[in-house]
C-alpha cells in the first residue's frame, strides 16, 4: 500500500484513523464525510473500481459502539493495490449518501445493503429491495431479527387437490 | 346360460384400471429443479439410469405438457409462488414427486427464506428421502407413484378429491414453526 495515499487522505478527510492489517489498508471515515472520501480516492487516487459494498451489524458485539458498520472495497486496477473503507451509522436513521454518482455499479450492491441491512442510500435513484420478495417488510441479516423468520415463509394460500 | 369362450387376443378389464394403465406408463415429468437435487434428476433421466425403462422419459419444461412435477431442491419463499402457478397450470391427472430433503422438509436450510417442506402449499404424492437422493430412489419413487396410480386411479379422477387426504393436507399446514411461540398467520 502506497503511503501517499493513505496520507493524502489523513490529510484531506477531517476525523479519518488510518491502519494496516497484512498489509492492507483500513480506513474509518466519519459518515458525513464518506462521499468526500470516496470521492478524493476515485479521482485523485486512481481508486477506479469499486469491488464491494457491503455491512455488518454490531448488535450485541463486544465494546461496539455503533450499530452498523459500513464497509467499501475499492481496487485500483493501474496499481493492484486495495483500500477499505469503512463507516458507521446508528438508528434511527442509518443513512449514507450514495456512490451511484461515482461508479454505476454501486447500484445493486446498495439495494443489497438496503435490502439485508435497512440502510438509506440517500440519493439512489431506485432504492428497492433485490433479493427479498418485494412485500417483504424485515430486514433479515439484521441480529435482532430471528434465523427463523417471523412466519413469513408460511404465509402463503395453499393449494389443496380440489383446487387446481 | 351358456358359458362364452373368449379368444385368446381379448382381455377383459375395468375402464378405471385400462385409464389408470395408459397414465402410469408414460408419465410426463415437469423438472422443478432448483438446486443439487435436479443434477441426480438429470442423471436419472440419461443414458445410465435411463428412465425411459419406466415411461417417464419425455421431461417436458412447459407445465402445459406435463403430469408429473418432481420438485427437487429447496425453495425459497420467493420461488414459492411460482411453484404453485407452475402447478396450476399443469392438466389434471397430475402428480407431484417431493425430491430430497430439502424439497421434502427444507432440509439443513432452517431460515426465514426457505419454505420447510412443499407438502405445506401443494399437495404431493411421493417423498424421496437423501440429500440429494440417488437415482435409485428416484426411479423408486416413480414405480411406487405407479403403483399408487394403478391401485387408486379413477376415469373421472375423483380420487383426486377426498376430504380424507383434504384433511391430512390441513394438519402439515397446521404445524408449529420451529423457534416461535406463535402459530403461522
Amino acid at each position: 500500500m502506497s503511503t501517499e495515499t493513505t496520507q493524502q487522505i489523513e490529510q484531506r478527510i477531517a476525523g479519518c484513523t488510518v491502519s494496516e492489517f497484512r498489509g492492507q489498508a483500513r480506513v474509518v471515515v466519519p459518515c458525513e464525510a464518506i462521499h468526500e472520501a470516496l470521492t478524493l480516492l476515485k479521482n485523485e487516487c486512481g481508486f477506479d473500481l469499486l469491488v464491494e459494498i457491503t455491512c455488518v451489524d454490531y448488535l450485541n458485539f463486544r465494546d461496539a459502539t455503533d450499530r452498523f458498520g459500513l464497509v467499501y472495497l475499492l481496487a485500483n486496477s493501474a496499481t493492484n493495490e486495495r483500500i477499505i473503507l469503512r463507516t458507521y451509522v446508528n438508528e434511527p436513521d442509518p443513512s449514507v449518501p450514495t456512490a451511484t454518482d461515482l461508479w454505476r455499479g454501486a447500484n445493486w450492491m446498495e439495494r443489497e445493503v438496503f435490502d439485508m441491512y435497512g440502510i438509506n442510500f440517500a440519493g439512489h435513484p431506485d432504492l428497492r429491495r433485490i433479493l427479498m420478495p418485494e412485500e417483504f417488510t424485515a430486514f433479515p441479516l439484521r441480529k435482532d431479527y430471528p434465523m427463523q423468520g417471523r412466519g413469513e415463509r408460511h404465509n402463503f394460500p395453499v393449494i389443496r387437490r380440489g383446487d387446481a | 346360460m351358456s358359458q362364452v369362450d373368449l379368444p385368446d387376443d381379448v382381455v377383459i378389464t375395468k375402464l378405471d384400471e385400462l385409464a389408470s394403465w395408459c397414465r402410469k406408463n408414460s408419465l410426463w415429468p415437469m423438472p422443478f429443479a432448483t438446486a443439487c437435487c435436479g443434477i441426480e434428476l438429470m442423471a436419472t433421466g440419461a443414458s445410465r439410469h435411463d428412465l425411459a425403462r419406466f415411461g417417464a422419459e419425455v421431461f417436458r419444461f412447459s407445465p402445459r405438457q406435463c403430469d408429473l412435477m418432481i420438485v427437487a431442491g429447496r425453495v425459497a419463499m420467493k420461488m414459492l409462488p411460482v411453484m404453485q402457478r407452475i402447478w396450476q397450470q399443469m392438466h389434471e391427472p397430475k402428480w407431484c414427486i417431493s425430491m430430497g430433503a430439502c424439497a421434502s422438509t427444507g432440509g439443513v436450510f432452517d431460515t426465514y427464506a426457505v419454505v420447510q417442506g412443499i407438502d405445506r402449499f401443494i399437495p404431493v404424492d411421493m417423498y424421496i428421502p437423501g440429500c440429494p437422493p440417488r437415482p435409485e430412489q428416484l426411479i423408486q419413487a416413480i414405480m411406487d407413484l405407479q403403483e399408487k396410480i394403478q391401485r387408486e386411479g379413477t376415469l373421472d379422477g375423483k380420487e383426486f378429491n377426498t376430504s380424507q387426504r383434504q384433511q391430512t393436507k390441513r394438519a402439515l399446514t397446521e404445524l408449529p414453526i420451529m423457534g416461535q411461540s406463535t402459530v403461522i398467520r
